[in-house]
């Protein structure tokens, strides 16, 4: 059973909005946070630079690497800073491929200028799978995310000057089809579960984590765990995420848009509502 | 297969049962306040004095009894008494003694000597039985006991000296909050859908498939690793998330109010159940059933 839910907050600067998504399963809370900014100091070198997405697992004040103690005592401090930094890399593993979220829509001017999109996870309770739930997570906050419209204009000495539009919602979306969503696979016994929780985690060797998108396409297979796997499980297991994870898309993109469309009207939940 | 998702929603606060209404309101306190101005009562747990004034330490219900005062907190460990049954699991496997965790303050003991050896034998433990101990009970291993006593530090000192209590086989463990669960004659049911449970006074609820025969002689320590049939493990399930719907909406838990809750569960899916609505609506027909029993 799982609840989305990304709600926006107001403009604070003119260049920067910030979105969150937060998402549970069973008990899983994760806060995801987005930050637009262009990066205008990078891209004045001499390299081509492409627009990059770049994960961090913080806390939303500081850009810390850390998972928040209040998903469990041992994130405190520096606990949480070995999962935070895998997951970064298994996010990183995922989106690493031109076709999950669309590059180049968020260029600028070719060569010059581009948007970079900070990708902030808050995981505030920790209950099991917690990669389905960010992969959730992140596809809401990417499906929320507005950015807004710039143009170019070139400045007296022969630079090129950047302005944003005075309409703070003249914003263009980003296409999130593509983004695919993460299916953990439990091995337990012989037979594997797919969204188990921590007591069955606890029983179970091994997991394969899978990122599926609407397609069927595979981005992404990592196994997780100290136990082994058979090949012709290895196999199965595939399958059976690969008929997960399509399965997962189209509900979300749903109640995505089902709560676009309630618009103020939506029900503020909890601290972030 | 179609994913189930929602968006949130505020959750609704759980109203106690409305059993309440026709007995007096019980009085809930918070940890501060003053329960009463009067130095004529003795104070019990849950109390301490304050300037001549009797304050509560924990939050829950205060209960008096003629001139004792206390406070039943209502979310607390499990404090055990003399008699309870309790489902607990091995943490340490010590020298003539293991310690087993039961959801207390403290670490429970269970001592050699107060353990049925297999076969039945009653006979002095010798030193070979302290080095096979590991053989009868090792840690990750659950175990149903009564306490014995209780020590001056409050750890309980369980036992196992009955063919009904010992270790636990194949099933199910439902970890729930102590005050929950009723004090009744007897914590071991045989429920007629199909399968048995435990009712452990520390909150520990253990579900398991009714055994077909019993083995006299093994004491307690025979576990039953036959593969448990389909229909005992939907039965299994629908009763733990039964069990989960319950504590959710803090209902007092006994063999009748866990039945009831069986069977208005059985127009639903065993992954249903676990659904705010579907739990809600379940729960509150065993209340009303419940509540017609008593009246």
């Amino acid at each position: 059973m799982r609840d989305t839910h990304a709600t926006t907050t107001s403009v604070f600067t003119l260049w920067q909005r910030y979105k969150l998504a937060r998402l549970k399963k069973c008990t899983s809370y994760t806060v995801y946070g987005m930050t637009c900014g262009w990066m205008e100091e990078a891209v004045r070198t001499t390299d081509t630079w492409r627009s990059r997405l770049t994960w961090f697992p913080t806390q939303t004040a500081q850009p810390k690497s850390h998972c928040s103690a209040n998903a469990t005592p041992e994130f405190e401090g520096r606990g949480g800073e070995e999962l935070g930094t895998e997951l970064s890399n298994t996010l990183y593993k995922v989106f690493n491929n031109k076709r999950s979220v669309d590059l180049k829509s968020l260029c600028i001017s070719a060569g010059e200028h581009c948007w970079a999109l900070y990708v902030d996870v808050l995981l505030l309770q920790c209950d099991g799978n917690l990669y389905d739930a960010i992969s959730i997570a992140i596809k809401a906050a990417l499906f929320n995310t507005k950015i807004p419209k710039v143009f170019i204009s070139a400045d007296d000495e022969g630079g090129k000057e950047i302005e944003l539009s005075d309409d703070p919602y003249d914003c263009m979306r980003l296409d999130v089809e593509n983004v695919p969503c993460i299916v953990t696979l439990c091995k337990v016994g012989h037979r594997h579960v797919v969204d188990a929780t921590l007591q069955e985690k606890a029983c179970s060797v091994a997991s394969l984590i899978i990122s599926v998108t609407h397609k069927g396409t595979v981005t992404c297979v990592r196994k997780v765990g100290g136990g082994s796997l058979d090949p012709e499980s290895i196999f199965e297991m595939t399958e059976a995420g690969k008929r997960v994870g399509k399965a997962l898309h189209a509900p979300l993109m749903k109640l995505l848009h089902q709560e676009e469309s309630l618009g103020k009207k939506r029900e503020k939940v909890g601290f972030l509502g | 297969m179609a994913a189930d998702m929602r968006l949130p929603v505020i959750r609704k606060p759980v109203s106690l049962t409305s059993a309440f209404d026709r007995k007096d309101r019980k009085d809930l306190v918070v940890p501060g306040d003053v329960i009463t101005s009067d130095t004529g009562f003795m104070r019990g747990h849950g109390t301490y004095m304050d300037e001549e004034k009797l304050t509560a330490s924990v939050a829950g219900e205060v209960e008096r009894v003629d001139k004792l005062i206390c406070v039943k907190p209502l979310k607390t460990r499990f404090n055990g008494e003399v008699g309870d049954v309790v489902v607990g699991r091995i943490t340490e496997v010590q020298q003539k003694r293991w310690k087993v965790e039961t959801n207390s303050r403290l670490d429970s003991v269970l001592l050699l000597s107060s353990v049925n050896l297999p076969g039945g034998e009653l006979r002095r433990r010798s030193a070979e039985d302290e080095l096979t101990m590991r053989e009868y009970l090792q840690e990750g291993d659950l175990i149903s006991a009564e306490v014995q006593s209780v020590f001056a530090d409050g750890a309980l000192l369980l036992h196992t000296r009955s063919l009904k209590y010992g270790k636990l086989g194949q099933g199910v463990l439902v970890q729930l909050s102590p005050s929950l669960v009723k004090r009744q004659k007897t914590h071991f049911h045989n429920l007629p859908c199909g399968a048995s449970i435990i009712l452990g006074n520390n909150g520990f609820v253990w579900l398991y498939p009714t055994p077909g025969h019993q083995e006299e002689e093994a004491g307690g320590f025979y576990t039953s690793l036959e593969p448990v049939s389909l229909s005992d493990r939907e039965v299994i399930s629908r009763l733990r998330n039964c069990l989960l719907a319950l504590a959710a909406h803090k209902v007092l838990l006994y063999d009748t109010s866990v039945l009831y809750c069986y069977e208005f569960s059985q127009p639903h899916q065993v992954k249903d159940i676990l659904k705010p609505e579907v739990m809600e609506e379940i729960v509150m027909l065993t209340q009303q059933k419940l509540m017609e029993q008593e009246g």
